[in-house]
């Protein structure tokens, strides 16, 4: 997940699709972001790269929708229905969140334990 | 009449009888204020009233070789009032505190000592126990003596208008308590020559008891009472607006103006009046702005003269509001102009005494060798660098307007002053540079005698809520208004120490 700059973003990225869940006059998704382009990545504790301005989950209500569908915490959402999110700021990453008319949210995450299984995966021995 | 005639005469002429009355006011140059023939020679009979009196006459008030004119009579009054009549009331009070506290302190005695006196042969023989409250007797009286001399025997810090409330009822309690255990011991014990000394003594010891406890009310009553805060007071300077906010126990007026009057001398910068004189020339230049003539003429109203006056202030406002008015620019440019001229001056006077401090110094020991026409004391030291920077200061001091507040002399004392305690040069100017509290001053500036206090309520009356009254001294009064501090609700909220739990926050977190 590191960024290196001039080279395009690499990631390994698990797809989770969240149902809304209406509470009242609200669509809710159960869960925090945090993070932002106009943010101070600095305080991201969820970040390797401290550097990384990017949207970071930072809670997760439990047996909400998000939590239903598999979000973690400290996961970096890299697009939400094909909005990318890694370069924005965060009133953009939460208005293409919080759309009233979109009741399922599509969003591509990624953290660090997929690289790991990947990388495990690939090193060990192909099936015989 | 004379033009040169220098009395005055009223005359009345009395159609009925031609009788002539004449008032005569005298000069320098007559002697007798009495003196009905004088008038009557110069008279005019019969006639009207001159017409030309008013132009002609001259009234002055003078004073001859044998009569007292007013101004006399009133300054006399204040001598009188200022040397006797204060004094006497003081030595009064002092007077009649001496006398109850020898007739308190004798009473226990004479009560042991009478019937040594009158009955010795009938009297039982002091036992054991009773010579023990002889020493009991003893101690308290020492206790007793001092504590009243501690309590009563201060010097007063001022003389009020009324008699303090409280200490006169103490003074009358203890009266009427030795009183009565005076009668009771010539009815019950001297007429019946009671044989029983040692009740006699416990009689005396219960007195003195008593004495001690009445003294232990004393000190609540007068001490411990008003220590409480229960007001807070907003004192206002009328003339500059100048304002503190003080808290006080439950007192009466009078006492409370009393420790305002001493927080005054100690928290108020001094009055000075020389600071004022701009804002009058503003207000009478805004009055002289516009005149009013009325046109209409009387009118038919029955209180024309009220009417009039009226109508003529309503005109007046509205003409002011009405007006352009650029008083408001010359204020500021004015104001401007004065802060940069005393910043100036300031400047120059600083460099001015840190130049002259510099030019002595403490003798060290290795030079006690110089000839003794170099060592110079204080204050010929303060002489010595006074002239090198009297004009700077001057010239500031005129600017600020406060060149009335100090002397040559109080200049050259407060210098020597700061020389003897190794004060920097910037410690000495501090005392020119802000005007300080009132008894920094000469004692002329203290008008400590003239204080009078204005009130609606009766003086000995406790400070309420919403209470206001007024101390006045010669140029200005502080005015004084009361309010009671709330009553304070607390209430309790325990915080388990193991609460205290933390969790990591990014900068703004949105939850969608």
């Amino acid at each position: 997940m590191s960024f290196v700059p001039g080279q395009p973003v690499t990631a390994v990225v698990e797809r989770i699709e969240i149902q809304k869940l209406s509470q009242g006059p609200n669509l809710v998704l159960g869960f925090c972001i945090g993070g932002g382009i106009d943010q101070d990545p600095g305080q991201n504790p969820f970040s390797d790269d401290k550097a990384d301005k990017g949207i970071y989950v930072t809670r997760v209500s439990p047996g909400g929708p998000a939590d239903v569908a598999g979000l973690k915490i400290g996961d970096k959402i890299m697009q939400v229905n094909g909005w990318d999110m890694t370069v924005v700021t965060h009133d953009q990453a939460r208005k293409k969140l919080t759309k009233k008319n979109e009741h399922v949210v599509r969003l591509l995450v990624t953290r660090k334990t997929l690289e790991e299984a990947v990388k495990q995966s690939m090193s060990r021995p192909g099936p015989s | 009449m004379e033009a040169g005639d220098r009395t005055l005469q009223v005359l009345e002429v009395c159609e009925a009888s031609e009788e002539i009355k004449g008032v005569i006011v005298t000069t320098e140059e007559d002697s007798n204020t009495n003196s009905p023939p004088l008038a009557s020679c110069r008279s005019t009979t019969k006639t009207s009233q001159d017409d030309n009196w008013g132009e002609t006459t001259t009234a002055i008030t003078g004073t001859s070789e044998h009569s007292l004119s007013q101004e006399d009579i009133v300054r006399i009054t204040k001598d009188l009032e200022d040397s006797v009549g204060l004094n006497c009331r003081r030595y009064l009070t002092r007077i009649l505190a001496v006398i109850l506290g020898v007739l308190v302190l004798l009473t226990p005695l004479a009560f042991l000592v009478l019937p040594h006196l009158l009955w010795p042969d009938k009297l039982q023989k002091c036992g054991t126990a009773c010579e023990g409250l002889y020493i009991s007797i003893a101690f308290k009286l020492l206790i007793l003596l001092l504590a009243v001399w501690g309590l009563f025997f201060r010097p007063p810090r001022a003389s009020l208008p009324r008699v303090f409330a409280f200490r006169a009822l103490l003074s009358v309690l203890v009266l009427l308590f030795v009183i009565s255990y005076w009668l009771f011991y010539a009815v019950r014990i001297l007429e019946a020559q009671d044989a029983d000394y040692q009740g006699i003594v416990q009689y005396a010891v219960s007195l003195v008891d008593a004495l001690l406890f009445i003294h232990y009310l004393a000190v609540v009553l007068l001490e411990l009472r008003q220590l409480q805060p229960c007001f807070s007071v907003c004192v206002t300077r009328s003339t500059d607006g100048e304002t503190r906010h003080y808290n006080l126990g439950q007192l009466s007026i009078q006492q409370a103006a009393l420790a305002i009057i001493e927080h005054y001398y100690s928290d108020f910068p001094v009055h000075n009046p020389a600071l004022l004189s701009a804002s009058k020339s503003r207000a009478a230049k805004h009055l002289a702005g516009l005149k009013v003539y009325n046109v209409d003429g009387p009118g038919p109203g029955n209180n024309p003269a009220a009417g009039l006056a009226h109508s003529q202030s309503r005109a007046m406002i509205a003409a002011a509001a009405r007006r352009r008015d650029t008083s408001h620019n010359e204020l500021y440019y004015e104001e401007a102009e004065h802060e940069r001229r005393v910043r100036k001056r300031k400047a120059r006077l600083v460099v001015a005494v840190e130049e002259a401090f510099t030019h002595i110094k403490r003798m060290q020991e290795e030079e006690q060798k110089k000839s003794p026409g170099d060592v110079m004391d204080p204050r010929e030291a303060a002489q010595a660098i006074f002239p090198s920077m009297a004009r700077a200061l001057q010239k500031y001091l005129r600017t600020t307007k406060q060149q009335h507040c100090h002397s040559m002399e109080s200049i050259q004392q407060h210098l020597a002053f700061c020389i003897t305690n190794n004060m920097t040069p910037k410690a000495f100017l501090e005392s020119y540079l802000t005007p300080g509290p009132t008894l920094q001053y000469s004692r002329d500036r203290w008008l400590a005698r003239q204080w009078t206090l204005i009130s609606e309520a009766s003086v000995t009356s406790g400070l309420r809520d919403g209470t206001v009254f007024l101390l006045k001294c010669v140029d200005f009064s502080l005015v004084i208004a009361a309010k009671k501090i709330p009553f304070v609700q607390m209430s309790e909220e325990y915080i388990d120490p193991k609460s205290h739990k933390f969790v990591l926050r990014l900068q703004s977190e949105t939850s969608v």
